[in-house]
């Protein structure tokens, strides 16, 4: 116990340590490397609280997509910041420490740190996520039948605004207000035999592995999300050391303006087809009524399909819109 | 008390140094990493309220009887997804804004905002 707590104590300390680092340095793009380690130890962090599922979405996500975003950006920005003018700091320094002040007075309320009898634990909603999901599908990672089945309609409100923000970035940056410059080759990683072959053998096992993450969200961590951030991944590593033309040849533009909307229609399409089948909206047990247990594991299994697909299509949308964008430069 | 709450407090404290860059940073891809760091150490706080003494990852096994709760690593699992999202919008904006005014700078683009506010104002009364 005391060996979790300082463990868990110093991993605070580094998060820390980074916050603060980021806060002084002007540079940018060091400050962006240290927000990918920031997200690598929170990762860790949440292995720690049990939460495996987070850690491997935080892990997909902020170490490698929300990097090379902000990393692309800053090619096509100012990469140095200005000096912080001392008449803004005293403001920000009064109102953090009031808000901070008032978070941990509030806290004296909350149940300790561990405790088994929280209102969490205590609502009858524990039960049936815990223990009776067991007989109604079967499914062993309980976090994967609660986000798909339990609360799938949060998760596809969720989904909806993943949509959205893809749909934005394309009309913020893509191809209709891109600018005719012509395109220069100035960044070639190709031309690195070690880079060029390493990725290029690695592709295959990441789509697989993305695959893996998919189908396996049952049995383990890993489910819809995460499945779609690494099958993005992937593309996102061919298209930085081959180039956006040669990505694009592979997943060209038009067929990923196809997919990224037919994730969310499979999702809707299904909620409605079991309406159709006399059941309430994303009821999978309408899907097989002689063994609703099956209908309940074949309907998970539709809706991660579905979030793969959509979350995979708009991260390398996003990519190739902003990658796009500084070829247009 | 301290024992069985520092974790929140923790949590607190990584939260106000993201508010901190996010109101007094006038940079504005600094003010998103800001943002980042403050919704990180929210997801950090909701995690740690799903946590149980001698608890495992809620996937069922035989031979285990504690779980931690799995509902907060719901909710937070597609709160990171869409938080990658919203983020790259912010991003595009940057792009943008930065394509129209040359500047990243808070205070520099509300200048140029005035001023040309003034310039337009003069031109119009001397028409």
């Amino acid at each position: 116990m005391t060996a979790f707590v300082l463990v868990n104590i110093s991993l605070f300390a580094i998060l820390g340590a980074t916050a603060l680092a980021i806060t002084r340095m002007r540079a940018l793009y060091e400050a962006t490397m240290l927000t990918a380690l920031f997200s690598l130890v929170t990762g860790s962090l949440f292995v720690l609280l049990d939460a495996v599922d987070v850690a491997f979405t935080e892990a997909a996500v902020g170490v490698g997509i929300s990097t090379v975003l902000l990393l692309g950006v800053l090619s096509l920005t100012r990469s140095r910041e200005a000096v912080t003018p001392r008449r803004r700091r005293l403001p920000a320094a009064l109102v953090v420490l009031f808000t901070g002040g008032t978070l941990g007075y509030a806290a004296q309320d909350l149940p300790p740190f561990g405790s088994a009898t929280t209102p969490v634990r205590d609502h009858p909603v524990t039960e049936t996520y815990l223990y009776q999901s067991q007989q109604d599908m079967g499914i062993p990672n309980t976090v994967t039948s609660v986000l798909a089945s339990y609360r799938g309609l949060d998760t596809l409100g969720e989904l909806v605004v993943v949509f959205t923000a893809g749909v934005t970035v394309l009309l913020l940056l893509g191809p209709l207000t891109r600018r005719n410059r012509p395109v220069k080759r100035d960044l070639v990683l190709a031309d690195y035999r070690v880079l060029r072959v390493v990725s290029g053998v690695l592709m295959p096992f990441i789509l697989l592995f993305a695959l893996y993450v998919l189908f396996h969200g049952d049995y383990g961590a890993g489910g819809g999300f995460q499945a779609g951030v690494i099958f993005a991944s992937g593309f996102v590593l061919y298209g930085l050391v081959f180039g956006l033309d040669r990505v694009q040849q592979v997943l060209p533009q038009r067929v990923l303006w196809v997919l990224i909307p037919l994730g969310l229609l499979l999702f809707m399409g299904l909620g409605v087809a079991t309406v159709l089948l006399g059941g309430s909206f994303l009821d999978y047990d309408t899907l097989r009524p002689d063994d609703p247990a099956a209908g309940q594991r074949l309907g998970i299994l539709l809706v991660e399909t579905a979030i793969g697909l959509t979350v995979a299509t708009v991260m390398t949308s996003v990519f190739f819109s902003f990658t796009g964008r500084g070829a247009s430069r | 008390m301290i024992g069985s709450h520092y974790v929140y407090w923790l949590t607190f404290a990584l939260m106000m140094i993201g508010l901190y860059v996010v109101i007094s940073h006038g940079n504005l891809i600094k003010k998103l990493i800001g943002l980042s760091l403050f919704q990180v150490a929210v997801f950090l706080f909701y995690i740690s309220l799903g946590k149980v003494d001698g608890g495992t990852a809620p996937i069922i096994t035989e031979g285990t009887q504690t779980y931690s709760h799995p509902l907060p690593h719901v909710l937070i699992l597609t709160a990171i997804v869409v938080g990658v999202a919203t983020l790259a919008v912010g991003l595009a904006l940057v792009v943008r804004l930065f394509e129209s005014y040359g500047s990243l700078e808070e205070d520099e683009i509300l200048q140029r905002d005035i001023s040309d506010r003034d310039t337009t104002d003069r031109d119009g009364v001397a028409s």
